[in-house]
């Protein structure tokens, strides 16, 4: 009896995943839509506003490779999925790629079977506490309830540093930033733990931002990068290749306005290349020419994409840190398009 | 089986299995299920090859990894450098509590409201009337999120005990706090502890099996107490007082193996961020508890009622008439005959809280669907293995919750000589 329902529950999940196989560009291009799993709602890298148009950094990305394989970035279904569903969704093809702040692991890549094509971001896990608390280092947090979401790798790195240092801690797991607010402004947890990308996210929407703290340990490392399937190296350097194109692009000076205008400079080789004014790079991605040219002037580049969502000058207020350019002193570099 | 009445019995021949209609209903079958067997075996297969070529193949070895992460609220020993197999039976061992505690509570709040809205008084059978119909058309997910939000919000912060003039009090002599994390209770302990016996999963404490033992003890020398007190009144027609026996073995053993033991209450103190020492029951698990049980009893004590009205109204009748008082009546008369009634639909009452616990997720209960279902699920993104298990492990507390029920129901039931 027991051996029957173990079978009835597997062919129940084998009738889903059948829809899954290597040739994702083909099915995205006889599809016509992109399907791109993203956060159920984050301000800044992945929400919706209030006509149903979804924007943000992680949004951007999509839209992206939409308008790179596609021709069009409004081309897009986006799948909201949770820290618990989202790699589900990915394996069994409901999803062609997540931009969903994921962060790179080993276990993820190796033992999930995903290729983390890029980091589009590197974040790093800190605390928030309320300023009343009177608490200005991590390490002064002994024996503190704290509020940490489920599901992701934020709950590994918050027993490791408890452990590390020697602490108590009461973790209170929650499902979504929205539970975990709710928590941490009734004051049943004493800090809140995520990336510190995303407390910053959440500070935003608090009423009195100002009455909040980020601790200023950064206790991981976290990139950030999108996903896809492993086993499809064709559709993982699609997705690569244009994030690179957008980092490239920043690097470049070429943005969303002056995209024209450059793509007709044929004496520079480096922008001919990108562009495809001159080399087919995207004929060897199952692309055509011009495939990064469409994505940049889509979204704009990446320096760009971060200003307009999650930068200095929004809500958010996210400086560039380790998210600069590699030649003003952050970690974003392109692999050179040759 | 016996086929004493077919005309074709003793004389079988292969070509009876076309041709006799009683032995086609064997064959008809028989091809039924093969072709049973066969859809469920493809579909297995297709499952099996798809999930292979996604390169997941079930594989349940990560249940002996380390699991890397804490639990808020656990029963037995657990650190996060437990396997994630250890987990998840701090996750069962809390759906368990919950569960047996919710059981138990709203069994007694049913049966109470359901002779309550029996009652002859206005008052209280329309009272009872209202809180059933008020609370069971809410779904219960609702009342959960309204009894954990209330909870957390009307109650003080831990650092509000903090200080020498702290806002908020604690109860009881300064060994029960109300906070909007937990509640901190004093915890027994012993000064003469008899130790901790180590079962390989868990330990058992020795001090607790004592106890156990002198109320078991106490309750079966009652017994002999009260049997003995019968023959006496049957050979000389004085009844000798029970009460006196039944108070030394009921308090005064117990006390005195506590006081041997050196049991002594050890309070909660607030110490940093939140209480230290005692015990921290959280207030997701008092939500659960309390959710769970005002729910179910409101179902309970429909049931109730349904088992005493359908005690003929005769029956009662004659027992006021045999000068019973109408409490007497209630408990020697119409209860034992109603219990014939209630016992089956309260099964699955039962059977329906348990699975009902699953709601935990939605207020950071820690039961299985967190730590299997949820947690681990995540980092090891064994999606598969791990609601396979879960299913499995609901499948076998309800099997072993309907055995059980079904066995009391047995001895209660009508017995037909």
């Amino acid at each position: 009896m027991k051996k029957k329902l173990i079978w009835a529950a597997v062919a129940a999940a084998g009738l889903v995943a059948t829809t899954a196989h290597a040739g994702t560009l083909e099915d995205v291009k006889a599809r016509g839509v992109l399907n791109c799993g993203v956060n159920v709602g984050l301000a800044g890298f992945g929400a919706p506003d209030a006509n149903g148009n979804w924007s943000g950094f992680d949004v951007s990305f999509c839209r992206a490779v939409a308008a790179a394989v596609l021709g069009d970035p409004t081309k897009v279904k986006f799948v909201p999925t949770t820290g618990e569903t989202r790699f589900t969704s990915l394996a069994s093809g409901e999803v062609d790629m997540l931009a969903r702040n994921s962060t790179w692991t080993f276990k993820r890549e190796n033992d999930l079977k995903l290729t983390f094509v890029a980091p589009n971001y590197y974040d790093g896990q800190g605390f928030m506490v309320p300023k009343a608390l009177g608490v200005s280092s991590a390490k002064e947090l002994e024996g503190a309830t704290i509020c940490v979401q489920t599901g992701t790798t934020t709950e590994l790195n918050l027993a490791d540093y408890f452990k590390q240092h020697n602490m108590k801690y009461t973790p209170v797991s929650i499902k979504t930033d929205a539970e975990g607010k709710q928590q941490f402004l009734a004051g049943a947890c004493d800090a809140y733990t995520t990336d510190a990308s995303g407390l910053a996210a959440l500070r935003a929407t608090f009423e009195k931002p100002a009455d909040y703290v980020i601790l200023p340990e950064i206790i991981s490392k976290e990139p950030l990068a999108p996903v896809v399937r492993k086993g499809d190296d064709q559709w993982a350097s699609i997705v690569r290749w244009t994030v690179f194109a957008l980092i490239e692009a920043e690097e470049l000076g070429v943005t969303s306005k002056n995209i024209d205008e450059m793509s007709k400079m044929t004496d520079h080789p480096e922008l001919a290349r990108l562009l495809g004014s001159q080399d087919d790079l995207g004929g060897e991605l199952g692309l055509d020419k011009e495939w990064a040219k469409r994505a940049i002037a889509a979204v704009g580049n990446y320096g760009e994409i971060f200003e307009a969502t999650i930068g200095a000058n929004t809500p958010i207020g996210l400086a560039r840190g380790l998210n600069a350019q590699w030649n003003k002193g952050g970690l974003m570099y392109a692999m050179p398009f040759h | 089986m016996s086929l004493a009445d077919s005309p074709s019995a003793g004389s079988f021949r292969l070509s009876k299995l076309l041709t006799d209609k009683h032995y086609r209903g064997y064959t008809i079958q028989f091809l039924f299920l093969i072709l049973l067997g066969g859809a469920v075996g493809w579909l297995a297969n297709n499952a099996v090859q798809n999930l292979d070529r996604l390169g997941i193949a079930p594989d349940f070895g990560f249940l002996w990894n380390r699991a890397g992460y804490d639990i808020s609220m656990k029963l037995i020993h657990y650190t996060n450098d437990s396997t994630h197999g250890r987990a998840a039976l701090v996750g069962l061992i809390n759906t368990l509590f919950v569960s047996v505690l919710g059981c138990v509570s709203a069994t007694i709040l049913g049966v109470l409201v359901g002779v309550l809205r029996l009652s002859r008084n206005w008052v209280i059978s329309r009272l009872m009337t209202v809180y059933i119909e008020v609370v069971r058309n809410v779904p219960l997910l609702l009342w959960l999120l309204v009894i954990f939000a209330v909870l957390t919000e009307s109650t003080p912060a831990p650092n509000e005990f903090r200080g020498a003039n702290p806002t908020a009090q604690m109860w009881f002599w300064h060994n029960v706090a109300v906070t909007n994390r937990y509640v901190a209770l004093p915890s027994p302990e012993f000064w003469r502890s008899l130790g901790n016996v180590d079962l390989g999963i868990f330990l058992v404490s020795l001090d607790l099996m004592a106890l156990i033992a002198v109320i078991v003890l106490a309750v079966l020398g009652d017994r002999a107490w009260r049997r003995r007190a019968h023959r006496v009144q049957e050979a000389t027609g004085r009844r000798p007082a029970t009460w006196p026996v039944t108070l030394l073995l009921f308090v005064g053993a117990p006390v005195a193996l506590l006081a041997a033991l050196g049991f002594h209450l050890s309070a909660p103190v607030m110490k940093g961020f939140n209480f230290t020492g005692g015990i921290l029951a959280p207030n997701p698990f008092f939500a659960l508890w309390f959710g769970l049980t005002v729910y179910t009893a409101t179902y309970i004590a429909e049931i109730v009622r349904a088992g005493i009205l359908a005690v003929s109204k005769g029956q009662t009748e004659a027992a006021l008439a045999l000068g019973l008082r109408p409490g007497q009546t209630m408990r020697l008369v119409v209860l034992p005959q109603a219990l014939r009634v209630i016992v089956p639909p309260l099964i699955s009452q039962f059977l329906n809280l348990t699975k009902n616990s699953t709601l935990a997720a939605a207020i950071s209960y820690p039961d299985l669907g967190a730590t299997l279902g949820g947690i681990t699920l995540n980092q090891t993104g064994r999606a598969l293995e791990c609601i396979l298990l879960m299913m499995l492990a609901y499948l076998a507390i309800s099997l072993v919750i309907s055995v059980a029920m079904n066995l009391f129901n047995r001895s209660v039931r009508l017995k037909e000589r």
